[in-house]
Protein backbone atom coordinates (compact mmCIF):
# COMPACT_ATOMS: atom_id res chain seq x y z
CA UNK A 1 0.00 0.00 0.00
CA UNK A 2 1.28 3.58 -0.68
CA UNK A 3 0.88 6.50 0.70
CA UNK A 4 -1.91 8.90 -0.12
CA UNK A 5 -2.25 11.96 1.48
CA UNK A 6 -5.51 12.19 -0.20
CA UNK A 7 -7.47 10.14 1.60
CA UNK A 8 -6.72 12.39 5.16
CA UNK A 9 -9.32 15.03 4.42
CA UNK A 10 -12.31 12.50 4.73
CA UNK A 11 -11.85 11.19 8.21
CA UNK A 12 -10.70 14.96 9.20
CA UNK A 13 -14.34 15.47 10.87
CA UNK A 14 -13.47 12.72 12.81
CA UNK A 15 -10.01 13.70 13.56
CA UNK A 16 -11.44 17.33 14.70
CA UNK A 17 -14.25 15.60 17.09
CA UNK A 18 -11.25 13.80 18.45
CA UNK A 19 -9.46 17.40 18.94
CA UNK A 20 -12.28 18.52 20.81
CA UNK A 21 -12.40 16.08 23.25
CA UNK A 22 -8.55 16.54 23.90
CA UNK A 23 -9.47 20.53 24.13
CA UNK A 24 -12.10 19.73 26.47
CA UNK A 25 -10.66 17.49 28.72
CA UNK A 26 -7.46 19.78 28.86
CA UNK A 27 -9.25 22.89 29.38
CA UNK A 28 -11.40 21.24 32.09
CA UNK A 29 -8.17 19.53 33.70
CA UNK A 30 -5.97 22.47 33.26
CA UNK A 31 -8.82 24.96 35.04
CA UNK A 32 -9.03 22.44 37.95
CA UNK A 33 -6.06 21.60 38.24
CA UNK A 34 -5.04 25.00 38.77
CA UNK A 35 -7.11 25.87 41.41
CA UNK A 36 -6.02 22.27 42.96
CA UNK A 37 -2.29 23.35 42.43
CA UNK A 38 -2.47 27.15 43.84
CA UNK A 39 -4.51 25.78 47.16
CA UNK A 40 -1.36 23.11 47.68
CA UNK A 41 1.25 25.48 46.53
CA UNK A 42 -0.27 28.08 49.20
CA UNK A 43 -0.78 25.19 51.84
CA UNK A 44 3.28 24.41 51.03
CA UNK A 45 4.59 27.61 51.06
CA UNK A 46 2.66 29.10 53.95
CA UNK A 47 0.44 26.39 55.44
CA UNK A 48 1.36 25.23 59.17
CA UNK A 49 3.06 21.78 59.47
CA UNK A 50 -0.35 19.92 59.21
CA UNK A 51 -1.61 21.97 56.20
CA UNK A 52 2.08 21.49 54.61
CA UNK A 53 2.03 17.48 55.03
CA UNK A 54 -0.84 17.02 53.58
CA UNK A 55 -0.22 18.91 50.04
CA UNK A 56 3.05 17.27 50.67
CA UNK A 57 1.77 13.50 51.01
CA UNK A 58 -0.93 14.27 47.87
CA UNK A 59 1.96 16.06 45.50
CA UNK A 60 4.38 12.91 45.96
CA UNK A 61 1.77 10.67 45.60
CA UNK A 62 0.83 12.13 42.36
CA UNK A 63 4.40 12.47 41.30
CA UNK A 64 5.50 8.84 42.28
CA UNK A 65 3.02 7.35 40.15
CA UNK A 66 2.12 6.89 36.39
CA UNK A 67 -1.22 8.76 35.36
CA UNK A 68 -1.91 5.95 33.13
CA UNK A 69 -1.94 3.97 36.86
CA UNK A 70 -4.08 7.11 38.80
CA UNK A 71 -6.55 7.16 35.87
CA UNK A 72 -6.67 3.04 35.80
CA UNK A 73 -7.44 3.24 39.88
CA UNK A 74 -9.96 6.10 39.11
CA UNK A 75 -12.10 4.08 36.80
CA UNK A 76 -11.46 0.55 37.84
CA UNK A 77 -10.53 0.32 41.56
CA UNK A 78 -13.10 3.02 42.99
CA UNK A 79 -16.22 1.39 41.79
CA UNK A 80 -14.41 -1.62 43.80
CA UNK A 81 -13.29 0.71 46.58
CA UNK A 82 -16.16 2.81 46.93
CA UNK A 83 -18.69 1.63 44.84
CA UNK A 84 -18.38 4.93 42.97
CA UNK A 85 -18.70 4.35 39.36
CA UNK A 86 -17.66 7.24 37.06
CA UNK A 87 -17.80 7.26 33.54
CA UNK A 88 -14.67 7.69 31.49
CA UNK A 89 -14.71 11.10 30.45
CA UNK A 90 -15.01 12.22 34.61
CA UNK A 91 -12.26 9.62 34.93
CA UNK A 92 -10.12 11.26 32.47
CA UNK A 93 -10.65 14.56 33.55
CA UNK A 94 -10.13 13.98 37.21
CA UNK A 95 -7.13 12.47 36.11
CA UNK A 96 -5.65 15.55 34.70
CA UNK A 97 -7.02 17.48 37.53
CA UNK A 98 -5.07 15.89 40.64
CA UNK A 99 -2.20 14.84 38.44
CA UNK A 100 -1.73 18.24 37.15
CA UNK A 101 -2.60 19.94 40.26
CA UNK A 102 0.38 18.25 41.89
CA UNK A 103 3.04 19.52 39.53
CA UNK A 104 1.22 23.12 39.40
CA UNK A 105 1.32 23.35 43.40
CA UNK A 106 5.09 22.81 43.22
CA UNK A 107 5.15 25.30 40.63
CA UNK A 108 3.14 27.76 42.83
CA UNK A 109 5.23 26.99 45.72
CA UNK A 110 8.84 27.56 44.47
CA UNK A 111 7.44 30.90 42.47
CA UNK A 112 6.59 31.72 45.72
CA UNK A 113 9.55 31.22 47.29
CA UNK A 114 11.45 32.82 44.93
CA UNK A 115 10.50 36.03 45.11
CA UNK A 116 12.98 37.84 47.53
CA UNK A 117 11.75 38.27 51.25
CA UNK A 118 12.58 41.67 51.43
CA UNK A 119 9.64 42.68 49.45
CA UNK A 120 7.25 41.09 52.12
CA UNK A 121 9.09 42.85 54.53
CA UNK A 122 8.24 46.05 52.88
CA UNK A 123 4.75 45.18 52.60
CA UNK A 124 4.30 44.49 55.87
CA UNK A 125 6.21 47.05 57.38
CA UNK A 126 4.16 49.80 55.59
CA UNK A 127 0.93 47.92 57.87
CA UNK A 128 -0.91 46.02 55.10
CA UNK A 129 -2.23 42.53 56.42
CA UNK A 130 -0.63 39.34 55.39
CA UNK A 131 -3.49 38.41 52.68
CA UNK A 132 -3.23 41.97 51.31
CA UNK A 133 0.91 41.54 50.55
CA UNK A 134 0.52 38.14 49.16
CA UNK A 135 -2.40 39.42 46.84
CA UNK A 136 -0.58 42.73 45.78
CA UNK A 137 2.93 42.03 46.03
CA UNK A 138 4.31 38.64 46.13
CA UNK A 139 1.53 36.54 44.18
CA UNK A 140 1.52 38.87 41.30
CA UNK A 141 5.36 38.72 40.95
CA UNK A 142 5.11 34.81 41.33
CA UNK A 143 2.91 34.59 38.90
CA UNK A 144 4.43 36.27 36.10
CA UNK A 145 7.55 33.93 37.17
CA UNK A 146 5.24 30.83 37.13
CA UNK A 147 4.29 31.30 33.53
CA UNK A 148 6.90 29.42 31.74
CA UNK A 149 7.13 26.58 34.07
CA UNK A 150 2.61 26.58 33.62
CA UNK A 151 2.97 26.74 30.00
CA UNK A 152 5.50 23.52 30.12
CA UNK A 153 3.13 21.75 32.73
CA UNK A 154 -0.17 22.62 30.06
CA UNK A 155 2.02 20.98 27.09
CA UNK A 156 2.63 18.01 28.97
CA UNK A 157 -1.08 17.91 30.67
CA UNK A 158 -2.24 17.99 26.56
CA UNK A 159 -0.75 15.17 25.10
CA UNK A 160 -1.13 12.75 28.78
CA UNK A 161 -4.49 12.96 27.55
CA UNK A 162 -3.74 10.84 24.59
CA UNK A 163 -2.96 8.32 27.87
CA UNK A 164 -6.52 7.91 28.36
CA UNK A 165 -7.00 5.59 25.43
CA UNK A 166 -6.65 2.97 27.99
CA UNK A 167 -10.29 3.70 29.62
CA UNK A 168 -11.58 3.89 25.86
CA UNK A 169 -12.09 8.02 25.60
CA UNK A 170 -13.02 9.32 22.37
CA UNK A 171 -10.01 11.70 22.81
CA UNK A 172 -7.89 12.78 19.49
CA UNK A 173 -5.20 9.71 19.77
CA UNK A 174 -8.33 6.91 20.02
CA UNK A 175 -9.89 8.03 17.32
CA UNK A 176 -6.54 8.11 15.07
CA UNK A 177 -6.21 4.42 16.37
CA UNK A 178 -10.05 3.66 15.50
CA UNK A 179 -9.79 5.01 11.80
CA UNK A 180 -6.40 3.07 11.62
CA UNK A 181 -7.95 -0.01 12.64
CA UNK A 182 -10.66 0.54 9.80
CA UNK A 183 -8.24 1.03 6.79
CA UNK A 184 -4.92 0.36 8.04
CA UNK A 185 -3.37 3.86 7.10
CA UNK A 186 -0.81 4.36 9.75
CA UNK A 187 1.60 6.38 7.92
CA UNK A 188 -1.43 9.33 6.73
CA UNK A 189 -3.52 8.96 9.74
CA UNK A 190 -0.74 9.56 12.41
CA UNK A 191 1.01 12.08 10.90
CA UNK A 192 -2.31 14.06 10.70
CA UNK A 193 -2.72 13.08 14.29
CA UNK A 194 0.47 14.87 15.23
CA UNK A 195 0.13 17.93 13.28
CA UNK A 196 -3.04 18.03 15.06
CA UNK A 197 -1.25 17.95 17.92
CA UNK A 198 1.55 20.04 17.10
CA UNK A 199 -1.16 23.04 16.25
CA UNK A 200 -2.52 22.58 19.70
CA UNK A 201 0.53 22.79 21.93
CA UNK A 202 1.62 25.62 19.29
CA UNK A 203 -1.32 27.64 20.31
CA UNK A 204 -0.80 27.21 23.87
CA UNK A 205 3.03 28.15 23.81
CA UNK A 206 2.09 31.44 21.32
CA UNK A 207 -0.84 32.21 23.62
CA UNK A 208 1.87 32.29 27.11
CA UNK A 209 4.53 34.17 25.29
CA UNK A 210 1.64 36.96 24.88
CA UNK A 211 0.82 36.43 28.28
CA UNK A 212 4.12 36.52 29.02
CA UNK A 213 5.31 39.96 26.98
CA UNK A 214 2.07 41.91 28.43
CA UNK A 215 3.20 41.54 31.75
CA UNK A 216 6.17 43.99 32.61
CA UNK A 217 9.71 42.57 32.71
CA UNK A 218 10.98 42.58 36.40
CA UNK B 1 7.12 63.13 74.62
CA UNK B 2 7.94 59.40 74.92
CA UNK B 3 7.91 58.15 70.75
CA UNK B 4 9.25 54.32 71.77
CA UNK B 5 9.88 52.97 74.71
CA UNK B 6 11.96 49.52 74.97
CA UNK B 7 11.15 48.04 78.71
CA UNK B 8 13.59 45.17 79.45
CA UNK B 9 13.02 43.63 76.00
CA UNK B 10 14.67 40.52 75.48
CA UNK B 11 14.63 39.08 71.84
CA UNK B 12 15.74 35.57 71.15
CA UNK B 13 15.84 33.01 67.83
CA UNK B 14 15.76 29.62 69.64
CA UNK B 15 18.53 29.57 72.02
CA UNK B 16 20.39 32.61 70.82
CA UNK B 17 19.89 35.86 72.74
CA UNK B 18 20.07 38.91 70.35
CA UNK B 19 18.77 41.17 72.71
CA UNK B 20 19.59 41.32 76.39
CA UNK B 21 16.76 43.20 78.62
CA UNK B 22 16.98 46.61 76.75
CA UNK B 23 15.85 49.53 78.22
CA UNK B 24 15.52 52.44 75.67
CA UNK B 25 13.13 55.39 75.65
CA UNK B 26 13.14 57.72 72.59
CA UNK B 27 11.33 61.15 72.47
CA UNK B 28 10.22 62.64 69.87
CA UNK B 29 11.88 64.87 67.54
CA UNK B 30 15.02 62.67 68.42
CA UNK B 31 17.64 61.15 65.40
CA UNK B 32 19.58 58.35 67.32
CA UNK B 33 21.87 56.75 65.74
CA UNK B 34 22.66 53.10 66.38
CA UNK B 35 26.00 51.31 66.21
CA UNK B 36 27.90 48.70 66.83
CA UNK B 37 29.90 45.17 65.71
CA UNK B 38 28.33 43.04 63.23
CA UNK B 39 25.83 40.79 64.83
CA UNK B 40 25.37 42.74 68.06
CA UNK B 41 21.61 43.24 67.58
CA UNK B 42 21.24 46.85 65.84
CA UNK B 43 18.63 44.76 63.07
CA UNK B 44 17.15 43.03 65.27
CA UNK B 45 16.62 45.98 67.50
CA UNK B 46 14.82 48.28 64.84
CA UNK B 47 13.02 45.38 63.40
CA UNK B 48 11.28 44.90 66.56
CA UNK B 49 10.04 48.38 66.66
CA UNK B 50 8.01 47.63 63.71
CA UNK B 51 6.89 44.51 64.73
CA UNK B 52 8.69 42.36 62.12
CA UNK B 53 10.67 40.55 64.68
CA UNK B 54 8.44 39.55 67.52
CA UNK B 55 10.13 40.52 70.86
CA UNK B 56 10.24 37.23 73.58
CA UNK B 57 11.02 39.08 76.81
CA UNK B 58 9.60 42.56 78.05
CA UNK B 59 7.44 44.92 76.28
CA UNK B 60 7.94 47.58 73.61
CA UNK B 61 5.45 50.75 72.94
CA UNK B 62 5.25 52.39 70.13
CA UNK B 63 2.96 55.88 70.36
CA UNK B 64 1.09 54.41 72.95
CA UNK B 65 0.54 50.93 71.43
CA UNK B 66 2.71 47.91 72.59
CA UNK B 67 3.94 45.11 69.68
CA UNK B 68 2.53 42.48 71.81
CA UNK B 69 -1.40 43.75 71.87
CA UNK B 70 -2.69 42.38 68.47
CA UNK B 71 -1.95 42.02 64.82
CA UNK B 72 -4.38 45.38 64.09
CA UNK B 73 -2.58 47.39 66.64
CA UNK B 74 0.63 46.28 65.29
CA UNK B 75 -0.70 46.94 61.72
CA UNK B 76 -1.27 50.65 63.20
CA UNK B 77 1.94 50.46 64.65
CA UNK B 78 3.37 49.58 60.81
CA UNK B 79 1.92 52.42 59.54
CA UNK B 80 3.40 54.68 62.03
CA UNK B 81 6.98 53.65 61.51
CA UNK B 82 8.29 53.60 58.39
CA UNK B 83 11.14 51.69 57.20
CA UNK B 84 14.02 51.68 54.95
CA UNK B 85 15.84 49.37 54.26
CA UNK B 86 19.51 48.22 53.37
CA UNK B 87 18.42 46.77 50.01
CA UNK B 88 15.73 49.26 48.79
CA UNK B 89 13.04 46.65 48.64
CA UNK B 90 11.26 48.61 45.98
CA UNK B 91 8.27 46.57 43.89
CA UNK B 92 9.89 45.64 41.24
CA UNK B 93 6.77 45.61 38.93
CA UNK B 94 5.58 49.30 39.73
CA UNK B 95 7.29 52.59 38.10
CA UNK B 96 8.94 55.13 41.14
CA UNK B 97 5.42 56.55 40.86
CA UNK B 98 3.09 53.23 41.97
CA UNK B 99 5.65 52.39 44.58
CA UNK B 100 5.41 55.57 46.56
CA UNK B 101 1.77 55.18 45.83
CA UNK B 102 1.33 52.08 46.82
CA UNK B 103 1.15 53.44 50.73
CA UNK B 104 -1.25 55.77 50.45
CA UNK B 105 -3.69 53.66 47.98
CA UNK B 106 -3.56 50.24 49.67
CA UNK B 107 -3.15 50.97 53.43
CA UNK B 108 -4.47 54.27 53.95
CA UNK B 109 -7.37 53.39 51.43
CA UNK B 110 -6.82 56.71 49.39
CA UNK B 111 -7.95 56.91 45.90
CA UNK B 112 -5.68 56.52 42.96
CA UNK B 113 -5.55 60.33 41.79
CA UNK B 114 -4.70 61.28 45.31
CA UNK B 115 -2.91 58.62 46.06
CA UNK B 116 -0.44 59.76 42.97
CA UNK B 117 -0.38 63.46 44.03
CA UNK B 118 0.88 62.65 47.12
CA UNK B 119 3.44 60.61 44.88
CA UNK B 120 4.05 63.44 43.29
CA UNK B 121 4.47 65.49 46.23
CA UNK B 122 7.06 63.17 47.98
CA UNK B 123 9.39 62.21 44.56
CA UNK B 124 9.65 66.27 44.26
CA UNK B 125 11.22 66.46 47.68
CA UNK B 126 13.51 63.61 47.12
CA UNK B 127 14.49 65.08 44.03
CA UNK B 128 13.27 62.15 41.48
CA UNK B 129 10.22 64.36 39.46
CA UNK B 130 10.67 63.66 36.46
CA UNK B 131 11.67 59.74 37.05
CA UNK B 132 8.43 59.06 38.55
CA UNK B 133 7.76 57.00 35.37
CA UNK B 134 10.95 54.85 35.54
CA UNK B 135 10.89 51.09 36.86
CA UNK B 136 13.34 50.68 40.07
CA UNK B 137 15.61 48.92 37.50
CA UNK B 138 16.36 51.83 35.85
CA UNK B 139 16.73 53.91 38.35
CA UNK B 140 20.71 54.12 40.27
CA UNK B 141 20.78 52.74 43.66
CA UNK B 142 20.85 56.35 45.38
CA UNK B 143 17.97 56.99 42.89
CA UNK B 144 16.09 53.51 44.34
CA UNK B 145 17.08 54.14 47.70
CA UNK B 146 15.54 57.71 47.81
CA UNK B 147 12.32 56.59 45.99
CA UNK B 148 12.18 53.66 48.92
CA UNK B 149 12.18 56.47 51.51
CA UNK B 150 9.74 58.75 49.62
CA UNK B 151 7.55 55.14 49.77
CA UNK B 152 7.87 55.19 53.33
CA UNK B 153 6.97 58.80 54.24
CA UNK B 154 4.06 58.48 51.59
CA UNK B 155 1.89 56.61 54.93
CA UNK B 156 2.50 59.49 56.96
CA UNK B 157 4.66 57.41 60.02
CA UNK B 158 5.66 59.56 63.10
CA UNK B 159 8.59 57.55 62.98
CA UNK B 160 11.54 56.64 60.65
CA UNK B 161 13.89 53.42 60.95
CA UNK B 162 16.50 53.10 58.70
CA UNK B 163 18.44 50.07 58.61
CA UNK B 164 21.88 50.90 57.05
CA UNK B 165 20.50 52.71 54.26
CA UNK B 166 23.79 53.34 52.36
CA UNK B 167 25.25 50.27 52.69
CA UNK B 168 24.66 48.52 49.43
CA UNK B 169 25.67 52.01 47.67
CA UNK B 170 28.80 53.16 45.82
CA UNK B 171 30.18 55.98 47.77
CA UNK B 172 29.66 58.49 45.42
CA UNK B 173 26.22 57.88 45.65
CA UNK B 174 25.62 57.81 49.54
CA UNK B 175 25.70 61.25 49.86
CA UNK B 176 22.57 62.16 47.74
CA UNK B 177 20.71 59.83 50.54
CA UNK B 178 22.30 60.79 53.63
CA UNK B 179 21.18 64.69 52.33
CA UNK B 180 17.66 63.63 52.23
CA UNK B 181 17.83 61.93 55.18
CA UNK B 182 19.40 64.77 56.81
CA UNK B 183 16.65 67.56 55.47
CA UNK B 184 14.16 65.39 57.10
CA UNK B 185 15.80 65.28 60.30
CA UNK B 186 15.59 69.49 60.12
CA UNK B 187 11.89 69.05 59.44
CA UNK B 188 11.46 67.43 62.90
CA UNK B 189 10.96 63.63 62.29
CA UNK B 190 12.14 60.96 64.68
CA UNK B 191 14.13 58.78 63.62
CA UNK B 192 16.18 56.15 64.46
CA UNK B 193 19.14 55.12 61.73
CA UNK B 194 21.45 51.82 61.97
CA UNK B 195 24.83 53.13 59.94
CA UNK B 196 28.42 53.33 59.43
CA UNK B 197 28.33 57.33 58.54
CA UNK B 198 29.96 58.62 61.33
CA UNK B 199 29.50 61.99 59.99
CA UNK B 200 26.47 61.37 59.33
CA UNK B 201 26.14 60.90 63.25
CA UNK B 202 28.13 63.86 64.33
CA UNK B 203 26.62 66.36 62.20
CA UNK B 204 22.63 64.96 62.49
CA UNK B 205 22.49 62.78 65.19
CA UNK B 206 21.12 64.21 68.63
CA UNK B 207 22.14 60.62 70.13
CA UNK B 208 24.09 57.86 69.77
CA UNK B 209 24.18 54.01 70.79
CA UNK B 210 26.83 51.81 70.49
CA UNK B 211 25.37 48.33 70.91
CA UNK B 212 27.16 45.44 71.77
CA UNK B 213 26.21 41.75 72.62
CA UNK B 214 22.37 42.64 72.29
CA UNK B 215 23.01 45.31 74.71
CA UNK B 216 23.37 48.80 75.13
CA UNK B 217 27.06 49.48 75.67
CA UNK B 218 27.02 53.56 75.46
CA UNK B 219 24.52 56.13 74.86
CA UNK B 220 25.37 59.69 74.86
CA UNK B 221 25.76 63.06 72.57
CA UNK B 222 27.69 62.02 69.31
CA UNK B 223 29.70 64.83 69.40
CA UNK B 224 30.98 63.89 73.25
CA UNK B 225 31.49 59.66 72.10
CA UNK B 226 32.73 60.17 69.00
CA UNK B 227 35.42 63.09 70.16
CA UNK B 228 35.87 61.31 73.60
CA UNK B 229 35.51 58.38 73.62
CA UNK B 230 36.04 57.03 76.79
CA UNK B 231 34.28 53.07 76.39
CA UNK B 232 37.47 50.97 75.05
CA UNK B 233 35.62 48.80 72.80
CA UNK B 234 34.07 51.99 71.42
CA UNK B 235 37.22 53.48 71.01
CA UNK B 236 38.24 50.07 69.01
CA UNK B 237 35.10 49.83 66.89
CA UNK B 238 35.43 53.60 65.74
CA UNK B 239 39.33 53.27 64.46
CA UNK B 240 37.75 50.26 62.76
CA UNK B 241 35.18 52.04 60.87
CA UNK B 242 36.87 55.88 60.42
N1 LIG C 1 16.06 35.43 61.64
C1 LIG C 1 17.12 35.08 62.39
N2 LIG C 1 17.26 33.80 62.81
C2 LIG C 1 18.30 33.45 63.57
N3 LIG C 1 19.26 34.28 63.98
C3 LIG C 1 19.18 35.55 63.60
C4 LIG C 1 18.10 36.02 62.77
N4 LIG C 1 18.30 37.34 62.55
C5 LIG C 1 19.42 37.68 63.19
N5 LIG C 1 19.96 36.60 63.83
C6 LIG C 1 21.18 36.63 64.64
O1 LIG C 1 21.04 37.62 65.62
C7 LIG C 1 22.26 38.28 65.84
C8 LIG C 1 22.07 39.78 65.69
O2 LIG C 1 21.72 40.04 64.36
P1 LIG C 1 21.46 41.50 63.81
O3 LIG C 1 21.12 41.37 62.39
O4 LIG C 1 20.50 42.20 64.68
O5 LIG C 1 22.91 42.16 63.97
P2 LIG C 1 23.42 43.55 63.44
O6 LIG C 1 23.96 44.28 64.62
O7 LIG C 1 22.38 44.23 62.65
O8 LIG C 1 24.62 43.10 62.52
P3 LIG C 1 25.12 43.69 61.10
O9 LIG C 1 25.95 44.88 61.41
O10 LIG C 1 25.95 42.57 60.54
O11 LIG C 1 23.92 44.00 60.28
C9 LIG C 1 23.26 37.67 64.89
O12 LIG C 1 24.02 36.74 65.57
C10 LIG C 1 22.40 37.01 63.85
O13 LIG C 1 23.05 35.90 63.31
MG1 LIG D 1 22.14 44.66 60.57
Amino acid sequence: MSVDWTIVPQFLPQLFKGAKMTIYITLVGLAGGMIIGVIAGLMRAYGNRLLNFIALVYIEVIRGTPIVVQVMFLYFALPVLASIRIDPLSAAIIAIIINAGAYIAEIVRGSLQSISPGLREAGLAMGLPRWKVLALIVGPLAFRRSIPPLGNQFIVSLKDTSLFIVIGVGELTRTGQEIMASNFRAVEIWTAVAVIYLILTGTLTLLLRLIEKRMRIL
Amino acid sequence: MSMIEFKQVSKHFGDLKVLDEVDLNINEREVVVLIGPSGSGKSTLLRCINGLEMITGGDLVVDGMSVLSGNANLREIRQEAGMVFQQFNLFPQLTAEENVAFGPRHVRGLSNSESLRIAHELLDKVGLAEKKKHLPSELSGGQQQRVAIARALAIKPKVMLFDEPTSALDPELRQEVLNVMQRLAEEGMTMVVVTHEMSFARQVGTRLIFMENGKIAVDGKPQEMLVNPTNPRLKDFLRHVE
